[in-house]
């Protein structure tokens, strides 16, 4: 079977969906005639118009409330944020609005939130975010950020199948540098399963998203210099997270390094920590260690983002410390 | 066409004072007949009347401590509230505000539900999760505010896009007070909603105050109906305290609604006699001005004068007030049975899947007591195996 990019499982994911269920409709800031920003929608309005494949005005606030109020009519709306960084703006409907509905007013309110995510593309303060943290923080949302051109799309699949609000968040570093087949039939993930990215039996490294590739690279090169067995978990889900997966791997290796590229302080690898610190504290031979970006607004120059966010070489290095603790 | 600063008004209010709210406007073009039939407008002055007895019930019970928090009045604002959902028909969906307790009403809510609410019951709309009048049912036709104001304007949005995509003849209604309509919501979820055509009605109830705020510190717009032109849709004003005035003007942007020529705003003219909840001591109020109100533009007493002059007995109006307390007396008794919600029901249902959380360690010992009393059937209860 030919490979496609992570991009195009994406797409793919969203015409299957659109296929299968009459109520699955698109909704944002020029997704329509013109395809999207990174053209993840392109040929959806084409082929299913201009009622399901809606051009929007610039309004976080507004569409994400109107999705929520079409989902509560039965409706299974899929919105993007051009990029990920105005979901900012709909914070507040998100928050407090969308996460809320079912548990205050026994209102479903199944709609997905996507859009492209991430930095390591000298995008810039506002086109690079990774704000996932504000929402995996909030009760009644759940949050993926799969890694794999396989996982984007049965995790799209799931994510549009799903009752409540999923945000989906996409990392555009992958969209065309990964390529992926595509298992046959209707190739859904479940949220809340992380996956064993590389077995191994010294270390465990826990991450998701761009950096699960970043962590992979460590991992082969600490097998050839150190002689490290190294395991990587790639989370996919961040909300809810896979608490087995993460006991699993800490009571099979014993040394935890929790990687993302997501700012430090607040970010998820502190939650991750705690968990394992109240869960299996006992099994550990060494304090779970992090790697992940400094906390600054993720800058333009090269020199400076990749200053700023985790690189193959900070992951090698923290986990020969966490190696000879 | 008289200038709006010129139009009748009935409130007297003092010229020159830029904190005192502007008096109430009768819309131009707008007249006092109707097409309401003798016994619909006895229905709704059985909602506006029941609406003000049951907020006076309400305030009973907040000075005995039942009510578990804050209680919000629509005093002054029945015929508003009441007089724009009756515009509404079977299948039409209006999202209230706090001070739209009669739109609640008219759309089915019941005396029995709203006191439950403000009580924290077990069996209330919301089982003790939400405050006072925050809840809704889609079948009956209204669903409930989040307090961060404007936001049902999208969501509103939202749900009468999906009446046109389906091709549905119905129209949704959401109210914003002149407070929201500074707000980022309102303006997304309006434009959104005008762009796309959408069967929406967004009645602005201008009261005058936005918990403190006088509407002048709120906006330099003269008329916050004008904004109607910013968004390419139609708006009118009209009298708020007039509830055949504000029935009329609320049909005319439902109706267009229904013909597909898309959204329009409805400013309603009123007055907020109370404070924005009960606490509020209203000392940012100038002098005299709620008394004036009170005296002089009452949304009751107008209509009860009009429908005298019309022909209805007072005989007639006393029975229709006798059958307010009466069932305000049989829900307050109700209500005041029902339960407090069980501690761990606090944790079912934040997503369909999975159905529970699980108590954190440190409560584990509340356990025990889930076992033993039963909830409406439907509403599920937490499952103590714990196996989900």
């Amino acid at each position: 079977m030919a490979e496609i990019t992570y991009l195009e499982a994406i797409r793919e994911a969203l015409f299957e969906e659109m296929e299968r269920d009459p109520n699955v409709f698109m909704i944002g800031e020029d997704i329509g005639a013109y395809g999207g920003a990174f053209k993840v929608t392109d040929g959806l309005m084409a082929k299913y118009g201009e009622s399901r494949v809606i051009d929007s005005p610039i309004s976080e606030i507004g569409i994400v409330g109107a999705a929520a109020g079409a989902a509560h009519m039965g409706m299974r709306p899929v919105v993007e944020m051009q990029f990920i960084d105005f979901i900012a703006n709909a914070y507040d409907m998100l928050t407090n609005y969308v996460a809320t509905a079912r548990y205050r007013a026994f209102l479903p309110t199944p709609m997905v939130v996507r859009g492209p995510s991430g930095g390591y593309v000298r995008g810039g303060p506002f086109h690079s975010q990774n704000p996932e943290a504000g929402f995996i923080h909030t009760p009644g949302l759940k949050v993926v950020y799969p890694s794999t051109a396989a996982d984007a799309k049965g995790l799209m699949k799931a994510a549009i199948r799903d009752d409540d609000c999923v945000l989906f968040f996409e990392h555009k570093y992958l969209y065309r540098r990964i390529k992926g087949e595509m298992p046959a039939g209707d190739h859904v993930v479940p949220i809340g399963k992380a996956r064993v990215a590389r077995e191994g039996t010294d270390l465990s490294i826990i991450t998701y998203a761009a950096t699960v590739y970043k962590a992979l690279e460590a991992a082969e090169q600490l097998e050839k210099e150190d002689g490290l067995s190294v395991e990587v978990i790639d989370l996919r889900s961040l909300a809810p997270l896979d608490d087995d997966a993460i006991v699993a791997t800490v009571k099979k290796t014993n040394r935890v390094l929790v990687v993302h590229e997501d700012t430090r302080t607040g970010g998820i690898a502190g939650e991750i920590t705690a968990r394992i610190n109240e869960s299996c504290f006992e099994w550990l031979d060494a304090p779970v260690l992090r790697v992940t970006a400094h906390d600054v607004p993720l800058p333009y120059a090269p020199s400076l983002e990749d200053f700023v966010l985790p690189q193959t070489p900070d992951i090698v290095l923290a986990a020969r410390r966490l190696a000879a603790y | 066409m008289s200038s709006p600063r010129s139009a009748t008004t009935r409130g007297g209010g003092r010229a020159g004072r830029s904190v005192a709210p502007q008096p109430p406007v009768v819309a131009s073009g707008t007249d006092s007949s109707t097409s309401l039939t003798r016994e619909q407008r006895l229905e709704l002055y059985y909602w506006m009347r029941l609406t003000r007895s049951l907020e006076e019930r309400l305030v009973n019970l907040y000075r005995q401590t039942k009510v578990v928090g804050g209680l919000f009045r629509s005093l002054g604002q029945e015929a508003d509230a009441v007089g724009s959902a009756y515009a509404l028909r079977k299948g039409d969906i209006l999202s209230p505000l706090i001070r739209n307790l009669g739109s609640m009403l008219v759309k089915g809510a019941t005396p029995v539900e709203i006191l439950k609410q403000y009580m924290a019951k077990a069996d209330s709309p919301t089982r003790g999760r939400e405050l006072n009048i925050h809840f809704g049912d889609t079948e009956r036709g209204f669903i409930g505010q989040i307090s961060p104001l404007g936001d049902m304007v999208p969501v509103m949005a939202g749900v009468t896009l999906t009446f046109k995509m389906r091709g549905e003849d119905r129209v949704g209604l959401v109210y914003v007070g002149d407070g929201a309509t500074s707000t980022g919501a309102f303006h997304e979820g309006i434009n959104f909603a005008a762009v796309q055509r959408c069967p929406l009605v967004v009645i602005i109830e201008n009261n005058g105050y936005a918990y403190s705020t006088p509407t002048s510190k709120q906006t330099a717009a003269e008329r916050l109906v004008d904004k109607a032109i910013g968004y390419g849709i139609p708006g009118e004003r009209a009298d708020g305290n007039d509830v055949i005035a504000t029935y009329e003007a609320t049909k005319r942007a439902v109706d267009r609604a229904r013909r597909g020529e898309g959204a329009s705003i409805v400013e309603l003219m009123s007055y907020r006699r109370k404070g924005h909840a009960e606490h509020d001591n209203q000392s940012y109020v100038p002098e005299g001005e709620i008394e004036r109100w009170a005296a002089e533009n009452d949304p009751i007493d107008r209509f009860v004068a009009r429908l005298r002059s019309e022909g209805v007995s007072a005989e007639e109006l006393a029975d229709l007030d006798a059958r307010v307390l009466r069932e305000i007396d049989e829900a307050t008794d109700i209500a005041e049975l029902s339960g407090v919600p069980e501690p761990l029901d606090a944790l079912i249902g934040i997503y369909a899947d999975p159905p529970q959380e699980k108590p954190l360690w440190f409560r584990e010992g509340k356990r025990a007591a889930v076992e033993e009393n039963e909830r409406p059937e439907g509403w599920g209860t937490y499952d103590i195996s714990g196996d989900v």
